[in-house]
């Protein structure tokens, strides 16, 4: 099916509003109005579909109803989230688009004739089918790990790898048979029943930290699985955009693991062929630990001069960053200089910290990267852990066997006292026990991260 | 292979590498609303699905079309939205940013 001239040409103007938003996106100046103007490519896209649909009144009324139950969930879901809770809901617009990609070409494929497909089209259908669906369920199981809806440790099973290449395998041989043979249709049901159970299979093993690299890969899928629609249905607008997507979300991608300090096939692959120690076990051979008072801590800050705040998940599942904020403040008029060390991952998403600190007011000033502030530990009084746990692992620099093995951390561990803030005992989101906390220099102080810092802000005070 | 099969060819090969291209070195702190953006404009594929559900026949086609375009919906307007309010917030960080001290 051919479009008209004035067709392609408004196609065309939305896919350069995708590009320019695409390169907005990228520069902390432009982001959100790049943003805006990827928003308007998908209006034009719209708005220029309409004049080409086909004329069946009962279908496009179903359309209509389609879309008018589509928009406020889309735009429900995306205002009521938490901040907290950014990446599952990333990874489940991701998911749906997924899914929506393979359906595509799943009723394009029932609709034509048996073996009148041309060869590309037949083709790209298997592809998105199986790149769709597989997003779709990929995308599932990274949710449910964020949402702790499952373990967010790596699932390892005996026989993962085999079993994984059986299905791929049986996937590949289907996807032929669908190509070749003019009766496919039953066989690519099949080829999307399979591309299901790929798509959870993949992500199982991957553990919850890694997750937001996992979504962003798993983007780059759906990305490519809507460029195979565009081939099928011969729509420009769904080859670029798809596209587009397909190739900077691999980029990104590349980018995201390269901030862990991980190559991309440790991270994905890592954790097939070893089964993973339990943190019970883990934690088995270790001494007791020590833990303190508010007061003690407070005492401690109080005397101190150089204190680094450390802060990760748990301060913001506490929303503890104005606490935080009013400590450091007492500390400072007492002359203790205070600087905050933000891991690139801390958190559950890249930027987390110095998005929430900010909205605190926290001065820009204060906020170091990892590679500035990791030699001023070791003349650090305190590190003061907030809800971080992973980022400060010693694990990750010295046991290969652990799933965070490699990933640069900070150098808490380094200062003269650390102080970890923390609710529990409870091994952090890689799911791995955290030696630091049995470490001799290191007090424990349990609670909620904002009750403790406001103790902490009177015991300040008081002392 | 057909005229438009080689046009469709060259478009893609030339978005792989404009999609490369595009976002060059991009700061950690934009890693995830990036991903998010990007997630939005795949939204697209709604065009998609509402042209197949334009033209689909019997009950099949159009359960699975009808669901298609429910997602395809959910993916370009959520994404947009929730993009938007992750930025929200770098702006209220620029701002304050120059403030005092």
């Amino acid at each position: 099916m051919g479009l008209s001239p004035g067709i392609t040409l408004l196609y065309l103007l939305a896919a350069v509003l995708f590009i320019v938003g695409l390169h907005q996106l990228s520069s902390p100046r432009h982001a959100r109005s790049g943003n805006l103007v990827a928003a308007g490519g998908a209006v034009i896209a719209f708005v220029t579909t309409l004049f080409v649909l086909h004329h069946a009144i009962l279908n496009l009324i179903l359309m209509a109803l389609a879309i008018v139950i589509g928009i406020p969930i889309g735009a429900i879901a995306a205002r009521a989230v938490k901040m907290t809770a950014m990446p599952q809901m990333v990874a489940t617009f991701n998911g749906v688009g997924g899914g929506a990609a393979a359906l595509v070409a799943m009723v394009e494929f029932l609709r034509l004739p048996g073996g009148a497909a041309p060869l590309v089209v037949s083709i790209s259908v298997v592809f998105a089918v199986v790149i769709g669906a597989t997003s779709f369920a990929g995308s599932g199981i990274a949710y449910a790990k964020l949402q702790e809806l499952m373990r967010g440790t790596p699932i390892t099973y005996p026989l993962q790898q085999p079993v994984n290449a059986v299905v791929a395998a049986a996937i590949v041989v289907l996807g032929v048979l669908v190509v070749v043979s003019g009766v496919g249709v039953v066989a690519l049901w099949f080829v999307l029943l399979l591309a299901l159970v790929l798509g959870v299979a993949f992500v199982l093993p991957i553990g919850g930290a890694d997750m937001p690299v996992v979504i962003s890969l798993l983007n780059a899928f759906t990305g490519l699985a809507v460029a195979g629609d565009g081939f099928v249905l011969g729509n420009p607008v769904l080859i670029v955009g798809g596209t587009l997507v397909g190739a900077s979300g691999t980029f990104l991608t590349m980018m995201m693991s390269e901030a862990m300090g991980r190559s991309i096939t440790n991270l994905l692959f890592g954790a097939f062929g070893k089964l993973q120690v339990g943190p019970e076990t883990a934690a088995a051979g270790h001494g007791s630990v020590r833990s303190g008072s508010a007061e003690d801590v407070g005492t401690l800050l109080a005397y101190s001069q150089h204190v680094i705040i450390v802060p990760g998940y748990g301060l913001a599942v506490a929303q503890a960053q104005h606490a935080a904020r009013d400590l450091a403040d007492a500390l400072e008029k007492r002359g203790v200089t205070v600087e905050y060390a933000i891991h690139p991952v801390a958190g559950r998403m890249p930027g987390h910290m110095n998005v929430l600190l900010a909205e605190a007011n926290v001065p820009y000033e204060q906020l170091k990267d990892m590679d500035e502030i990791n030699d001023s530990f070791r003349s650090a009084d305190v590190a003061l852990v907030v809800g971080a746990n992973d980022v400060v692992n010693p694990a990750a620099r010295s046991s290969p066997g652990s799933p965070i093995y490699g990933m640069p951390i900070l150098n808490a561990d380094q200062a003269r006292n650390i102080v970890f803030m923390k609710r529990s005992m409870r091994p952090g989101f890689a799911g791995i026990d955290n030696e630091l906390m049995y470490d001799p220099k290191t007090i424990m102080l349990f609670g909620d991260a904002k009750d403790s810092l406001t103790k902490l802000v009177a015991a300040v005070k008081a002392a | 292979m057909s005229t438009q099969l080689v046009n469709e060819i060259t478009i893609f090969v030339l978005a792989v590498f404009l999609g490369f291209e595009v976002i060059s070195k991009v700061p950690t702190i934009l890693h995830t609303p990036l991903m998010s953006g990007s997630n939005a404009i795949h939204g697209v594929i709604l065009v998609g699905a509402m042209v197949i559900m334009a033209r689909a026949t019997g009950p099949l086609q159009l359960g699975v079309g009808f669901l298609a375009v429910v997602l395809a919906t959910v993916n370009m307007v959520g994404g947009y939205v929730v993009t938007d309010r992750m930025l929200e917030m770098f702006k209220s960080r620029n701002r304050k940013q120059p403030g005092p001290q």
